[in-house]
Order: structure tokens, then C-alpha cells, then sequence
């Protein structure tokens, strides 16, 4: 009995300790994926395309990162900032930053290289660009007061102003460098990641190998990673399934995710989320009859977002019913408040109906006419701008569309000649203050291609950012929402892109997020063989 | 002679210039510049006019058509291509960086197709309304037929579901390592090479009937001679004329035009080099692209019309 006991601990000891096993993770490998854009240069200061983050992201740090196993990628979690603090009035943050950690050439990482970074990102100098100086318009100043603190001094609380540090893009680069030439971090790469530089062969591929002595001890698992540049998605596809890549960390269709899944089985595993990235309804306020509301909500309630979803989320890469913010993220309205804004109730031949009346009511006849342009891109545009289109007929309108190239798209809707336009916002992080900026008067935000002025909304706008409370700042992004897609309808959104990443079931250590942009610093995946 | 070949290259002054005029001008009545793609295509929220305007002025975009035309111009009279609009870096490093693999990957499919065309449309010509000539027709008829990237994917496809195998995807130069080099590129070469391949064959067999209709050659057979000696010196020489400058203006064209061979096979060469240029609204590097394909024409045709010569005696420039 003595023995069977001993065994059946034994075994059950053995059965407990398996899963743990084999999760711990294993040290070496090449990461090879494929990267669907090439950055223009290495520096991402400047740069907005997420093909500069996937091949560069593992060279660097950042101050503060995304927790990179939460699957909102909202959470804060320290990099090269081991913590911080904020003052009573919200106006002052001050970050302790790690010891020890090193640059990539042995040089050691302190405050005055934040401070230079974080300087070229707010305060760029003369002929120095800089993508997000806008974005950090409160910050009256950066200090260095020791080697181990950074302190950021505001001009007014900030509820976003965390989230804020935590693009991806921010590189921590070295001060002394870029006092001597501010460029030099677009033709050159040096930094404190896990990854040190190897090669970049332009047009294909990107090479990086283990730093040795990277800060966080252990890591990377990886010896090195391959990022090589693609020019299709069937060539990605092909890669995937027949094991020259582990992974592509943008997305793919559902169409390919079934493929992959068909013809691997459990070689391949799969990751989904909501994706941080939607494509608008621009309605130029500028053209009649757009400029009346009625009109502009009878086509947000002409949109069958709960029966399109459905549809679309089997072709397309959208799926999530979404208002301003991502679904399931902290600041996302819950969908019984979403469904009664108008276009999202779930009764469409009732939505439908307003809609019906509200054009008449403003005069707009049966068959009316008018152009809806739309981008020369594939996915998801297309199936998106015909489904719009469809739905649109259905109350009446006559829907003509125009595809614009891609690359000459946005010039032609800024300077505002069109009626009805899809538009397209994307983020690397889900945030009220990011994700709502896009919908501020054009006077204040160029990039609101629908071309109106609403005082208020930018006051809730200011009034949101400025609230530290998140329960009182949830209050007043429902407010805005219920403003600019309900009461004014000054933009509709359509549905939420929806992210799909099937990978080799070798890869670990690695959670989708809703953005495209974050998790890519490698330093956690490892693979399994 | 030589002062034929003087002529013939001061021609090409005037020619590269209407060349060098009509892609300046048609580049900028395009809507959307460099700045415009760099900054407004990614969608993201915070977008600077004032940043745009920088950029602009950096990348002389501020300037007078004329002023920017000129200095393009300037430099290329210094055999100076200027820096590519999108990366900032020499446009000599980015076409160098891709012109090994498209100059390879031509070469390749030009052996390939003058291997299969020459022989199989003499075949098809000698044996004239045989089973063999109706074969070598199909076969090149199909081949005109098929689209060079339907039949890439097809191969991918096969090679992926058949042998779960696909080709690199990263171009190895053949001095590296010639198997990986190979393994990446006879697909392509394959898939360009019979296309190329099968307008040879139509091209040489229709040449080749002409030619065996000839007097001389009726002569020769009457004479006695061997086919094979009446085939190699004298149709041939005479059959190939029309068959050389096709398969060369093919080749120019491969050197630049295979973009969406080159996007199903992920090949880093000058035809993706070009769609790129041109979505990014890359001027200079547009520009440089298309003086480099053109002139490449120039001179393709240029030592075709020499070739004429040396191959046809019968042929004397002035």
C-alpha cells in the first residue's frame, strides 16, 4: 500500500510539474517573420509605419512598455523606468530609472539619454522631425536632475499622459550622439534592446542577435531573429505554412487563418483580438445636404452593424461593433450603452425606418445621389465601402462609388473634395485622449476630414483629458461619443478591425494585442524547438 | 561602321531627354507626394502641417518645376542620381542592392527560353504540319497563354501542398551559395523563362518556314547537302534575325518589368523596386528607375542592330 501511495504521489507530482515544464522557456532559435512594409529609416522619432517597429522595435527600449501579456495592451509595466511616481496635482512625473543598463555599444544608459530622446520627441530642433510632438503638448519641460531620475513637468493634469510614454516609437537613444548630429539615429541603430543590430539588406531583411548583456538577466530567449520583407500576403501565407517563417505580427484574413489551420492542424496556433484600427465614414459637413444632421444620422442608422458583422467577419478582417473605443479595453463602452446609440441598435428595419425619416424630413428625395470614395487598397476597404454602399440603398440612397489610389488618397480628401469618404485611424494604444483626437474641430486637428467645427465636443474632449478619476473620465468619453456618432453623427464609424495572428505552435512567450504596433521587442518569445 | 555607331549613340541624347521630360512631368500631375505618403497613409491621429511643409522643403519639393527639373538633370550630366525621396539613401545603393537579382533572374530566363525556343521552333518548322509541330504549338501557345505569375503560383502551391516545401525567401548571391541561390530562383526563371520561351518558339518557327522556302536553300537540298549543315548555315543564320531582337526587348523588359513575378516569388528585385518607387511617390528614385530601363532599351537595341550585322553580312550600316 506504502509503495502504491509513493507512486501515486510521484505520478501526480509528475503530471503537475508537466504543463510548468513546458512552459518554462527555452533558451535559442532564430525568430524568421515576415514584415509586410520596410521602414523609410531606422529613427522612431519620426517614422509612423509599424514596418519600422516589427524589424527595429528589439533594438531598443523604451521608458515605460505595455505589459506584454496583457491582451488589452493598455496595462503600463516598467522597461527601462523601474517605477514612478505623480504629485498631488497630477502636473509632475517622476520615473527611477534602472541601473546598470547598458547601450549596445558599452556605453552606460542614464537620465541625460531620456532626456535628449524625450527632448527630440516634444522639443525637436530646427529641421528635425518629429511625428508625435503633438501629442505630448502638455509637457512644459523634461528634467534630469540625478542620473537615475527623469521628471516631467506638465502644464496641466493629464488623464493620458502614461499611456502617452508607452508608444513604441519612442526609442531611448543615446544623448551624446544625438548632440552631435540629431540625424544620425535614421541611418543608424544603437540602443539598450535585448537585440543588437546585424544587418539590414534593403528591400529584404533585417538581422538581430542576442545582447548578451541586456539589463533583464535571461532574456532575450532568442539568440536572434530574422525579419524579412514581403511584398504579398500569399508570400507571407506560403512562408507560414511551409515553415520558412514562425510568425507575422500585423495579421491575416480569415480566409488564411483557415487555410493555415486546415493544412497544419496543431502545428499552427492562433490569436485573435479586436484590432486598433477602424476605417470611418468621413461626411464633409462643407456639401449639402451633409451639412444637416438629420442626413448624416439617417446614414449611420442606414449601417446594419450587427448583421454586417457576421457577414463580413467571415471575408474581411473587421468584425468587433465598436463606438470610439476598442471593445474590451478600460475605456470601451459596454454594449447594452453602445446599442442605443443611433446605427448600432439591434432592430434594423427600425434603424432603418428613421433613417427614411429623417431624409425626408430634410428634404432629401428618394434615390437621392452622391459619391462615396473609397481607397484603393484591398482589404478591408473594399468589402467595407460595398457593404456601406448596400446598406445605404437600403434606405433609399444611391450610392456611387469612386476608388482613389492609395498612395494619392488622403491628399485628395484633405483638401476636402468629396461628399462621402472612408477614412481610416489606427493606434498603438487604446486611449480615449489618442483614439478621440481624430474627431476635434478641423481647426484644432487638420485630419478631421469631416471638415465641421463643435466647440463642445472639444470641451468634453479637453475636459476628458484633463480627468485623472478613470470612473469620471469614463463619464465624459460617453458623453463625447454619444456626441459625435448619436446626437451630431458628425463621423460613423463602420466595425472594428479584427486582428488575426495564426503563428507556429513552436512560438511562446508572445500575446496578441489590439494594436499591431506593441509586443514587438522580442525580449519574452521563445521557441519551443 | 563606326560612324554608324556614333550616330547612333548621339540618338540617344535627345531620346533619353523626351524620356527624362515626359516622367518628370507625368510623376507630378499624379495626385499625392512623398511627404503625403510618409505622413498621412498610416493613419494615425496627430498629423503636423507644419512638419509636412518641413519635409517638403527638404526634399526640394518647395521649389519651381523648373528649378527641380534642372537639378535633376545637373546631376545626372555628374552621373549623380541623388538620394531616394523615401529612405534618404543613394538611389545607386538601392538599384545596385537589386540589380544582381533581376540581371540574374533575365540571364536565367533567357538561357531557359532561347534553349526551349530555338530547337523546338526548328522542330516545329522542319516537321511541318506533324504531330511534332502541333505539340511544339500547344506548348507555346499555352505558353503565351499563361500569365508568368498565374504559373509562380501554381508552382508555389504545388511544391507547398505536394512537397510542404517553398523557396527561400531571402536572395543569397550565387558566389555565396549557389544551391540556396538556385533554390530561390529557377522557379522564377522557369515560370518568366516559358512565357519568353514560347514567343521564340511562334517567332522562330514562322522565321525558320520562311526561310526553308527560299530559293538558296532549295538550291542547297538540291545539291545534296545535309539538312542538318543546310539548317545550322544557312537558314538559321538568316531564320534568327526577328527571333534575336524579340528575345532581346524581352530581356530588357525583364530586367525591370517582372513586378508581379517578383511579388509571388518575394523577390527583392528591380520590378518591386519600381511599384514601390511609385506608391511612395518616390521622385527621384522613380525617375532614375525608369532613365535606367530606358536607356538599358536603348542599348539592347542598339547591339541587336550590330548583332544584325555581324550575323548578316549582307547587312552594312552607314
Amino acid at each position: 500500500m506504502k509503495q502504491f501511495v509513493r507512486v501515486f504521489v510521484l505520478a501526480a507530482c509528475a503530471a503537475l510539474a508537466a504543463p510548468v515544464l513546458a512552459q518554462t522557456p527555452r533558451h535559442g532559435g532564430e525568430l524568421v517573420f515576415p514584415v509586410p512594409s520596410e521602414p523609410p529609416s531606422y529613427d522612431g522619432h519620426r517614422e509612423e509605419t509599424f514596418g519600422l517597429i516589427h524589424p527595429i522595435a528589439p533594438f531598443y527600449n523604451t521608458l515605460l512598455r505595455v505589459d506584454p501579456f496583457d491582451k488589452s495592451g493598455t496595462k503600463p509595466a516598467p522597461s527601462l523606468a523601474e517605477s514612478w511616481t505623480v504629485s498631488k496635482d497630477g502636473k509632475t512625473y517622476t520615473f527611477k530609472l534602472r541601473r546598470g543598463v547598458k547601450f549596445h555599444d558599452g556605453s552606460e544608459m542614464t537620465s541625460k539619454d531620456v532626456k535628449a530622446s524625450y527632448d527630440k520627441i516634444i522639443f525637436p530642433p530646427a529641421g528635425v522631425g518629429s511625428t508625435r510632438k503633438g501629442q505630448y503638448a502638455d509637457v512644459e519641460k523634461v528634467e534630469a536632475p540625478d542620473s537615475a531620475t527623469v521628471v516631467f513637468r506638465l502644464k496641466e493634469p493629464s488623464g493620458s499622459f502614461i499611456a502617452s510614454l508607452l508608444s513604441p516609437y519612442n526609442f531611448i537613444y543615446k544623448a551624446d550622439i544625438l548632440a552631435k548630429d540629431p540625424h544620425w539615429y535614421e541611418k543608424n541603430i544603437m540602443g539598450t534592446g535585448p537585440f543588437i543590430f546585424v544587418e539590414h539588406v534593403k528591400g529584404s531583411h533585417v538581422v538581430g542577435k542576442r545582447n548578451p548583456n541586456y539589463w533583464d538577466k535571461g532574456k532575450p530567449y532568442l539568440d536572434g531573429f530574422r525579419a524579412i520583407f514581403t511584398n504579398s500576403s500569399s508570400a507571407e501565407v506560403a512562408a507560414i505554412r511551409g515553415e520558412r517563417a514562425h510568425i507575422q505580427f500585423r495579421g491575416f484574413s480569415p480566409k488564411d487563418r483557415d487555410n493555415l489551420k486546415a493544412a497544419l492542424g496543431d502545428k499552427i496556433t492562433v490569436q485573435e483580438s479586436p484590432w486598433d484600427c477602424i476605417l470611418l465614414g468621413a461626411i464633409n459637413h462643407e456639401k449639402k445636404p451633409f451639412d444637416d444632421k438629420r442626413v448624416r444620422r439617417a446614414l449611420t442608422l442606414a449601417l446594419d452593424r450587427h448583421t454586417g458583422s457576421k457577414a463580413l467577419s467571415q471575408i474581411a478582417i473587421v468584425k468587433e461593433v465598436a463606438g470610439v473605443q476598442v471593445p474590451g479595453t478600460p475605456f470601451a463602452t459596454p454594449p447594452a450603452e453602445l446599442n442605443k446609440l443611433a446605427g448600432y441598435w439591434t432592430d434594423a428595419a427600425k434603424s432603418r425606418a428613421e433613417a427614411r425619416r429623417l431624409l425626408k424630413e430634410a428634404g432629401v428625395p428618394e434615390g437621392f445621389s452622391f459619391t462615396f470614395k473609397n481607397r484603393g487598397i484591398p482589404m478591408p476597404y473594399e468589402p467595407l465601402g460595398v457593404w456601406m454602399i448596400d446598406q445605404w440603398r437600403q434606405v433609399g440612397l444611391n450610392v456611387k462609388q469612386e476608388v482613389i489610389e492609395a498612395a494619392a488618397y488622403f491628399g485628395v480628401i484633405r483638401k476636402g473634395d468629396f461628399e462621402v469618404a472612408m477614412d481610416f485611424q489606427c493606434g498603438y494604444i487604446v486611449e480615449p485622449d489618442l483614439d478621440m483626437y481624430k474627431f476635434l474641430s478641423v481647426d484644432r486637428n487638420p485630419a478631421n476630414y469631416g471638415r465641421y467645427k463643435d466647440p463642445v465636443l472639444d470641451a468634453l474632449y479637453d475636459k476628458q483629458s484633463r480627468t485623472t478619476d478613470v470612473a469620471a473620465r469614463k463619464k465624459i468619453v460617453r458623453e463625447f461619443e454619444k456626441r459625435v456618432l448619436d446626437e451630431e453623427a458628425h463621423y460613423l464609424m463602420t466595425l472594428q478591425w479584427h486582428r488575426i495572428i495564426p503563428h507556429s505552435s513552436k512560438v511562446h512567450g508572445w500575446t496578441v494585442t489590439p494594436s499591431h504596433y506593441l509586443n514587438n521587442t522580442l525580449d519574452t518569445v521563445w521557441l519551443s524547438q | 561602321m563606326a560612324s554608324y555607331i556614333l550616330k547612333r549613340l548621339l540618338a540617344m541624347v535627345p531620346t533619353l531627354l523626351g524620356v527624362a521630360v515626359l516622367i518628370f512631368v507625368l510623376l507630378r500631375v499624379v495626385p499625392g507626394d512623398v511627404v503625403e505618403a510618409r505622413y498621412l497613409a498610416q493613419g494615425s491621429q496627430f498629423q503636423s502641417q507644419d512638419l509636412m511643409n518641413q519635409e517638403r522643403a527638404k526634399l526640394g519639393l518647395d521649389q519651381p518645376l523648373w528649378k527641380q527639373f534642372t537639378t535633376w538633370m545637373t546631376g545626372i550630366a555628374r552621373l549623380d542620381f541623388g538620394l531616394s525621396m523615401w529612405t534618404g539613401s543613394p538611389i545607386t545603393e538601392e538599384i545596385k542592392l537589386r540589380f544582381a537579382l533581376s540581371l540574374q533572374l533575365a540571364i536565367m530566363a533567357s538561357l531557359l527560353a532561347q534553349l526551349l525556343a530555338i530547337p523546338l521552333g526548328i522542330l516545329a518548322a522542319v516537321k511541318q504540319d506533324t504531330w511534332v509541330d502541333y505539340a511544339v504549338r500547344v506548348f507555346s501557345i499555352a505558353g503565351l497563354a499563361t500569365p508568368s505569375f498565374w504559373l509562380g503560383i501554381l508552382m508555389i502551391l504545388f511544391m507547398l501542398i505536394v512537397f510542404k516545401w517553398v523557396p527561400p525567401m531571402v536572395f543569397t548571391p550565387f558566389w555565396v551559395d549557389p544551391w540556396q541561390n538556385l533554390a530561390q530562383l529557377i522557379w522564377p526563371a522557369l515560370a518568366v523563362g516559358y512565357r519568353y520561351s514560347a514567343v521564340g518558339t511562334r517567332m522562330m518557327r514562322s522565321a525558320m518556314l520562311e526561310v526553308l522556302r527560299e530559293d538558296y536553300i532549295r538550291t542547297a537540298r538540291a545539291k545534296g547537302l545535309w539538312l542538318k549543315l543546310i539548317l545550322t548555315r544557312h537558314a538559321l543564320k538568316n531564320a534568327i534575325l526577328p527571333v534575336l531582337t524579340i528575345m532581346s526587348l524581352e530581356f530588357a523588359f525583364l530586367l525591370g518589368g517582372l513586378v508581379v513575378t517578383e511579388q509571388v516569388f518575394n523577390l527583392n528585385g528591380l520590378g518591386m523596386l519600381f511599384v514601390q518607387a511609385i506608391a511612395h511617390r518616390d521622385y527621384t528614385l522613380t525617375q532614375a528607375l525608369v532613365m535606367l530601363v530606358a536607356t538599358f532599351f536603348l542599348f539592347v537595341n542598339f547591339f541587336v542592330d550590330i548583332a544584325y550585322a555581324w550575323i548578316d553580312p549582307r547587312i552594312r550600316y552607314r
